[in-house]
């Protein structure tokens, strides 16, 4: 162990061998005489991260470089494991809803609603009419302003500051919106399974639409200002590409695997929420560089408004519960004077609501790409296994294969592409 | 400098001239507090909307935001910490130059939040001494705005001359800066986490 | 969309070509689940993969899952999908809790199988044999209370939070933040004689380097 230490200048972050020893770089050779070590006298090993700015959270990424050029790059995450999956397993399937918010924390809506809906198949739960429609608005208000602040960030990580405050001013407009309905800005818990948390306030739908009227004319000025700028385009076209073949080999999702031309959207392929009765399309890349990926993004966030307006326009009366007392809490005034109410109401919050046994897979379409929810249960109120499927975990695993031989300039342009965050991926 | 027999050694007993200097100090000090934000989860968003133009830290001295620890003032960390995290907040927090003072913002980093399990640190002070508990989840801008003016009033009280203040608190030799009682103590569970997860 | 009850047509074609390596097969809430045997679970994949009436080229999940039923083994569960086709199948491969925990590893057959499967590791100590860099990734690498989603760990884990906290800060900095990452190493040749002295003499006798 100490006294054989070989000089083996393994580039990858040290691991540990069998016997559990943790594997280093050392100096010396084994006859204790000091060696030039076989690193190519080139070549450096930079770390960046876990505290950087540039790498959009807690995300470590370590680099051999030849002068600028990227030969290697090996992300290390996990500095943001907060043990969702487990604490999952102790909490009622309501109590959950409040941890799907903290995952991806750019589009807490978008997350509740796929919890909520694997959650509401697995207990064979039909939403309202109303609840669809509410639940598709606050998706695409979701993928709306996550892609605002992907805009922005990825902005930044170029060199385009001003993108990032006209797109956080969108968002604090957003924020205004959510912060009406649910009472949070951002960690919103909207869903309950089987409802909503709350139905909206009077006046939210013409705030809403004139919101989603107003906001295509920032994205043009974004637009003015970026899609046909010359630093722009060098810095991102042919940059960081991705093949239909390779995306599809290494399971990319969502905008990534889109710009690379792949035409799959869970909305269109695997339609829920009456997505197949929206008329949108969905923006499919060629290329598969940053700049497709942009283009894509920019474009969905315009689709997403005509979803919206729509999505207004067919926004039906009634209630935003489902009319099933076993899993909907009642009413205060009735579980304050009715007997029976009483009772759902203390089994439903001492003792949570049982899922019958079985198991279910539920894709959605986050901004990020498929969010799936894998929820296994045995007949108990808490789940056996609580699964995410991080799309921004596959889309970051790709990163060591579009960054090779690219400057390192390129690789925070590709690391901005990848939409990546960290509570998502770390979980 | 001793000007008079105060009751620790070094410790300059106030009077008009050592006054004047801390108003001096002080308002320096707390108006141009360098922010190492070190962002880790949902918080760090709210940080960043607290950093822009609606709520703007600009007009408290704070805008320009240092990324490297060495030239930073006052740590702010926006987020939980996991265990992995643990050592990296340490090393930051050593690196960075006296005065600094560190602010917890949001519930995961001053207690542990909503995360008591095996991989959340609960609460950063039992890794770093902080100043300053900002509660939220996430705590809104105005909340971690108020927090920062706490830290203000904080600073203005203090003393340029009173050297307890500057010591660096460094970690014995099991890395810890506290008892190991003291740490078991701060991550006890409270509240609702002991009703919750009866079957842990 | 409640699905049909009928399973998804590549079963039966399973059944014909791998015979008694493939177990029951169930549908569940509109998805085909089919049970796979450990030991031919990889010709499987790469015929699922690569024939022209399957073309599952898209590995959407790879995970465990243990119940809480100690009788129940321990799964591991693979989600497929067909992008042409526009296809999912569910396979699973049962484990016996109590033996070794190891499977094939299907990173030569989707790409995207590597973190996932670093991550059943870590999380559940799932071996796949094959596999090209097999470490821990969400935990540090030389964490050892255990795998953190078997149901026989805590969920506050094993230690003391003290224990816990020390474990966490005196985990091998240089194993974090491998000074010989940096490009000291490039460096070395020109470190003074004593330090390379000292560096040797603390190599040899098996202490590790002193972080900074």
């Amino acid at each position: 162990m100490a006294e054989k230490r070989v000089l083996e200048l393994a580039l990858a972050t040290p691991g540990v061998d069998e016997a559990g020893n943790v594997l280093r770089v050392p100096l010396v050779s084994a006859d204790h005489t000091a060696q030039e070590p076989e690193l190519d006298s080139d070549h450096m090993l930079i770390n960046i991260g876990p505290q950087h700015p540039a790498t959009h959270g807690v995300l470590r990424l370590v680099v051999e470089l030849d002068g600028e050029v990227v030969m290697r790059v090996i992300p290390h995450i996990g500095y943001l494991h907060s043990g969702f999956e487990k604490l999952g397993e102790y909490r009622h399937y309501n109590q959950i809803i409040p941890l799907t918010d903290r995952t991806d924390y750019l589009s807490a809506p978008a997350n509740n609603i796929g919890f909520a809906l694997a959650a509401e198949r697995l207990m064979g739960i039909e939403i309202t009419p109303r609840c669809t429609v509410l639940r598709v608005i606050a998706c695409e208000l979701s993928r709306i302003i996550s892609h605002l602040v992907w805009a922005g960030t990825t902005g930044i990580d170029i060199g385009a500051f001003t993108v990032f405050l006209w797109m956080f001013q969108e968002r604090e407009r957003a924020y205004n919106l959510l912060e009406a309905w649910t009472g949070a800005r951002m960690t919103t818990s909207l869903t309950r399974v089987g409802g909503l948390m709350a139905d909206v306030p009077d006046g939210w739908t013409d705030r809403l639409r004139e919101w989603a009227r107003h906001l295509p004319q920032t994205l043009d000025e974004v637009d003015r200002m970026l899609l046909r700028n010359g630093i722009w385009l060098g810095r991102t076209q042919d940059v960081g590409v991705m093949t239909a073949a390779e995306a599809t080999n290494w399971s990319l999702t969502g905008p990534m695997l889109r710009a690379s031309g792949v035409p799959f959207d869970v909305r269109k392929d695997q339609p829920y929420l009456d997505y197949d009765a929206y008329d949108f399309e969905v923006p499919v890349g060629e290329h598969g560089d940053v700049y497709d990926r942009y283009l894509v993004r920019m474009e969905e966030m315009r689709q997403s408004v005509r979803i919206i307006l729509q999505a207004l326009d067919r926004l039906p009366d009634g209630p935003i519960n489902a009319d099933d007392a076993r899993v909907i809490l009642p009413p205060k005034r009735k579980a304050m004077s009715d007997m029976e109410s009483m009772i759902h109401h203390f089994k439903q919050v001492m003792e949570g609501v049982p899922a019958p046994a079985g198991e279910v897979y539920f894709p959605v379409e986050n901004p990020k790409g498929e969010l799936g929810t894998y929820l296994v249960s045995d007949g108990t109120a808490k789940p056996v296994r609580w699964r995410i499927r991080p799309p921004a975990f596959l889309n970051l695993a790709a990163l060591p294969k579009m960054a090779e031989g690219h400057l390192l300039s390129d690789l925070i342009a590709i690391n901005a592409s990848v939409d990546i965050v960290m509570g998502e991926i770390d979980r | 400098m001793e000007l008079s027999a105060g009751g620790r050694s070094g410790f300059v007993s106030p009077n008009w001239v050592t006054t004047r200097l801390d108003d001096l100090v002080n308002w320096s000090r707390a108006n141009s507090l360098w922010p190492m934000a070190f962002g880790t989860a949902c918080c760090a968003i709210e940080f960043m909307a607290t950093a822009a133009s609606r709520f703007d830290l600009a007009r408290f001295g704070m805008e320009r935001v240092a990324y490297s620890p060495r030239q930073a003032d006052v740590l702010i960390c926006a987020g939980r910490l996991p265990f992995k995290l643990a050592p990296v907040i340490r090393r930051i927090w050593d690196q960075m130059p006296q005065p600094k003072w560190c602010i917890s913002m949001g519930a995961c980093a001053s207690t542990g939040g909503i995360f008591d399990n095996y991989a959340m640190v609960q609460g950063i002070d039992t890794i770093v001494p902080v100043d300053v508990y900002v509660p939220g989840c996430p705590p809104r801008p105005e909340g971690l705005l108020y927090g920062i003016l706490l830290l203000q009033k904080k600073i203005k009280g203090e003393s340029v001359f009173d050297p307890s203040l500057r010591v660096e608190q460094l970690a014995d030799k099991n890395g810890l800066f506290l008892e190991p009682a003291a740490v078991d103590e701060l991550s006890e569970p409270f509240g609702n986490s002991v009703h919750q997860t009866r079957s842990a | 969309m409640t699905g049909a009850a009928t399973p998804n047509s590549s079963v039966a074609t399973l059944r014909e070509r791998f015979g008694a390596s493939i177990g029951r097969s169930t549908v569940v809430l509109g998805a085909t689940i089919v049970v796979v045997e450990r030991s031919r679970a990889h010709d499987v994949f790469a015929w699922l993969r690569d024939d022209p009436d399957q073309r599952y080229d898209y590995l959407v999940d790879l995970t465990a899952v243990e119940y809480r039923d100690r009788e129940r083994p321990l799964e591991v569960v693979y989600q497929l999908r067909s992008l042409p086709r526009n296809a999912v199948l569910r396979v699973k491969i049962e484990l016996d809790a109590s033996g070794p925990l190891e499977v094939d590893s299907v990173v030569d057959l989707w790409q995207g199988a590597n973190w996932l499967e670093r991550e059943v590791w870590d999380m559940f100590g799932v071996r796949f044999a094959g596999h090209p860099d097999l470490r821990r990734i969400l935990m540090w690498e030389t964490y050892d209370e255990g795998h953190p989603l078997r149901k026989d760990f805590p969920l506050r884990g094993r230690f003391s939070r003290a224990e816990q906290v020390r474990r966490a800060l005196g985990a091998d900095l240089a194993a974090h933040y491998s000074m010989d990452e940096l490009s000291i190493a490039e460096a070395y040749a020109a470190l003074p004689a004593a330090m390379r002295a000292g560096l040797a003499r603390e190599a040899g006798s098996g202490k590790s380097e002193a972080g900074a």
